[in-house]
């Protein structure tokens, strides 16, 4: 739904994975800088990273296309 | 729903001594972040519902993606997350048939056969339509039974959601309880169905985000679907990666079921039930802009239910592959101080998840539950505002007293659903009671609602006595099998049947019952003038013309192309 003066649903997705996405890919370069104690299965693939890194970047886009007063 | 009251009793009764996982300082402000989005979309949502259209339709203006993918949402709660992710671990791959024939030719068939009857009839609701095609009485026991079970089903899925957070996380259930709660009266009261609708897109979202590195993570340590294959062989059986080639018998699959209970029980009478005429699903395609956009949404949604056994289904058979542990019943779980098959997901989070994405997949358990709790409000208060209170309590209701009636209906719906989550807790048996009798409506309501739809000669009497002879036929096999548990040979036509199986085929017999005796008593009574039937039966209705769009446009063709991946996955997977 994107009808003139309200915002759109998809913004709404947009800032949440954004927001995630960062908190995620920070808590991932963190781990690089201080690895943990006990690492989850596969830590070496970094999955919270570039999984951090996929979400921000869907978010981002989805923040850009679906910004209020876009028409 | 139906999916998931089934597997609601499999997952509450774990009781583990200590948490699953542990929370990390980013884990606990991501889970913060949804909580504080979800009610800021409420706030925002609150000044458009003013008229009983925007607040319980929202406005029929949503788009067939955005009335999809709510439409998927609703069903996609965190219990059938986690309880067909235990049911995969313990049946294999047999428990993708409630996802792939179990849902989408049900989801194909209201798009394109069911979909234009509720749609131009301009209904609020699935006992509204009863209403216009088989008179008050119809409407009447489908509306307080509907209205009824689903405030209780909403307690007893908050009360499981508030016992997996306790489990899982080691948080206090009054706790889980409340804040889950007050949040959801929160946002649909203001916003309504617009605002449940929302939030059950943004929780779709959040579940795939949340969910979909498990098996991806999966596969790479088990070394690809081969791999994984051949260790399931070992550790369980070869038959658990086939859908059908152990359903020639009872005694061949590890559900005790034939392929006849799935084909018929399943797929022609529960599912099809379930997913055309409960209303929980249906008001979402009803809040679609045109028809065009209400026959597209359950195709989108089908389009993605056949994707979801990659977050539910493979996260099970995984579990079977690289997990160290055997799984266990609940029994022997409690008994021995082991993990059950329910706790095969949390298990495999905890296993990849570090800091930040275990927030992000407690995220998505929450917004299951939360957007199941939300469809079960929102679908309670629209029921009772037209169904009850405007048809029978008050029918000169003026707009402005319907929306005051829908917000409070909204959070006295919750209280009683928060009264059922702590009945539950101290009579647990109540919960299975409370499941069979949500069950024992879906089947029937599908056989009077369909052929009040495809069927003209169809009579007021007909529907009504054969809705309520379905009904109690279905609650007279489970009474039955509860006194002689030997009738099972006769209800789900085999003594080795297991519960689902009798699910199947008491679904199956009380569609049939229900159908026999509508055209039976429609037969014998006097047909509905036609003049009566425009707009709501098959022959009386003129569907509006799609007009010229290019053939990619055109609901039909995105049904057939989800109908040949739905066959390809089925041989894929034999």
């Amino acid at each position: 739904m994107h009808s003139e003066g309200r915002i759109s649903i998809w913004f709404f997705i947009g800032i949440s994975l954004l927001g995630n996405g960062l908190l995620i890919f920070g808590a991932g370069l963190y781990q690089l800088t201080h690895p943990p104690a006990v690492p989850v299965v596969l830590y070496s693939l970094h999955a919270n990273v570039w999984w951090g890194a996929l979400l921000s970047l869907a978010g981002a886009i989805y923040c850009y296309h679906f910004r209020p007063g876009r028409v | 729903m139906m999916a998931m009251a089934l597997v609601v009793q499999q997952v509450v009764p774990q009781i583990l001594p200590q948490r699953l996982v542990h929370l990390s300082l980013v884990d606990l402000i991501i889970v913060g972040f949804y909580f504080a989005l979800v009610l800021a979309i409420g706030f925002y949502l609150k000044r458009q519902a003013n008229t009983s259209e925007d607040y319980f339709m929202a406005g029929r203006e949503m788009t067939a993606w955005i009335a999809g993918l709510s439409f998927l949402s609703a069903n996609l709660g965190a219990l059938e997350l986690m309880g067909w992710a235990g049911a995969s671990y313990q049946y294999g791959i047999l428990a993708a048939h409630w996802y792939w024939i179990g849902a989408i030719p049900a989801m194909l068939f209201l798009g394109l056969v069911m979909m234009p009857f509720y749609y131009i009839s301009k209904t609020h609701s699935v006992p509204g339509y009863l209403k216009l095609r088989f008179g008050e009485p119809s409407r009447a026991l489908s509306a307080v039974s509907f209205a009824f079970m689903t405030v209780l089903m909403s307690g007893i899925n908050m009360y499981a959601m508030a016992l997996v957070m306790k489990v899982v996380l080691g948080w206090d259930i009054n706790f889980s309880i409340w804040v889950s709660s007050i949040t959801v009266a929160i946002y649909v009261a203001l916003g309504g169905l617009r605002s449940a609708i929302f939030n059950e897109v943004l929780q779709f979202m959040l579940i795939w985000a949340g969910a979909l590195l498990i098996p991806i993570l999966g596969l790479i340590e088990a070394g690809g679907w081969r791999n994984l294959q051949a260790q399931v062989a070992v550790r369980a059986s070869a038959q658990y990666t086939h859908l059908w080639s152990g359903l020639g018998s009872f005694q061949t699959n590890p559900m005790g079921i034939h392929w006849t209970g799935i084909v018929f029980g399943l797929a022609m009478c529960i599912s099809t039930g379930y997913w055309t005429t409960d209303f929980l699903v249906v008001q979402r395609i009803l809040s679609a802009k045109d028809l065009r956009a209400a026959k597209m949404a359950p195709i989108i949604g089908a389009g993605f239910k056949m994707f979801v056994p990659l977050i539910v289904i493979l996260p099970g058979l995984i579990g079977i592959a690289v997990l160290p542990m055997k799984l266990m019943g609940e029994g022997a779980a409690v008994a021995t101080g082991g993990h059950s098959y329910n706790e095969v997901l949390p298990l495999l989070l905890a296993r990849y998840c570090g800091p930040g994405l275990l927030g992000l997949g407690v995220t998505a358990l929450m917004a299951g539950f939360m957007s199941g709790m939300a469809g079960n409000v929102s679908a309670f208060s629209t029921v009772w505002t037209y169904d009850i209170y405007g048809a029978l309590l008050h029918k000169t209701a003026t707009d402005e007293q319907r929306v005051k009636m829908g917000r409070w209906s909204t959070v006295v719906g919750v209280i009683i659903s928060i009264g059922t989550a702590y009945l539950v807790m101290h009579f647990k048996s109540i919960m299975d009671y409370v499941q069979a009798l949500f069950s024992f409506f879906i089947a029937p309501l599908f056989g009077t609602v369909l052929l009040g739809m495809l069927w003209k000669r169809a009579t007021r009497a007909g529907g009504f006595w054969g809705l309520l002879s379905g009904t109690l036929s279905s609650i007279g096999m489970y009474i039955w099998v509860k006194v002689d548990p030997s009738a099972l040979r006769y209800v789900a036509l085999s003594p080795y049947a297991k519960d689902m199986a009798e699910n199947m085929y008491r679904a199956l017999w009380s569609t049939l019952i229900c159908v026999i005796v509508t055209v039976v008593v429609s037969l014998l009574t006097t047909p509905t003038p036609a003049s009566e039937l425009k707009g709501l039966v098959y022959g009386e209705t003129d569907i509006p013309s799609e007009g010229k769009m290019p053939f990619y446009q055109r609901p039909v063709f995105w049904a057939i192309v989800v109908a040949v991946v739905f066959v390809v996955l089925n041989i894929l997977f034999w």
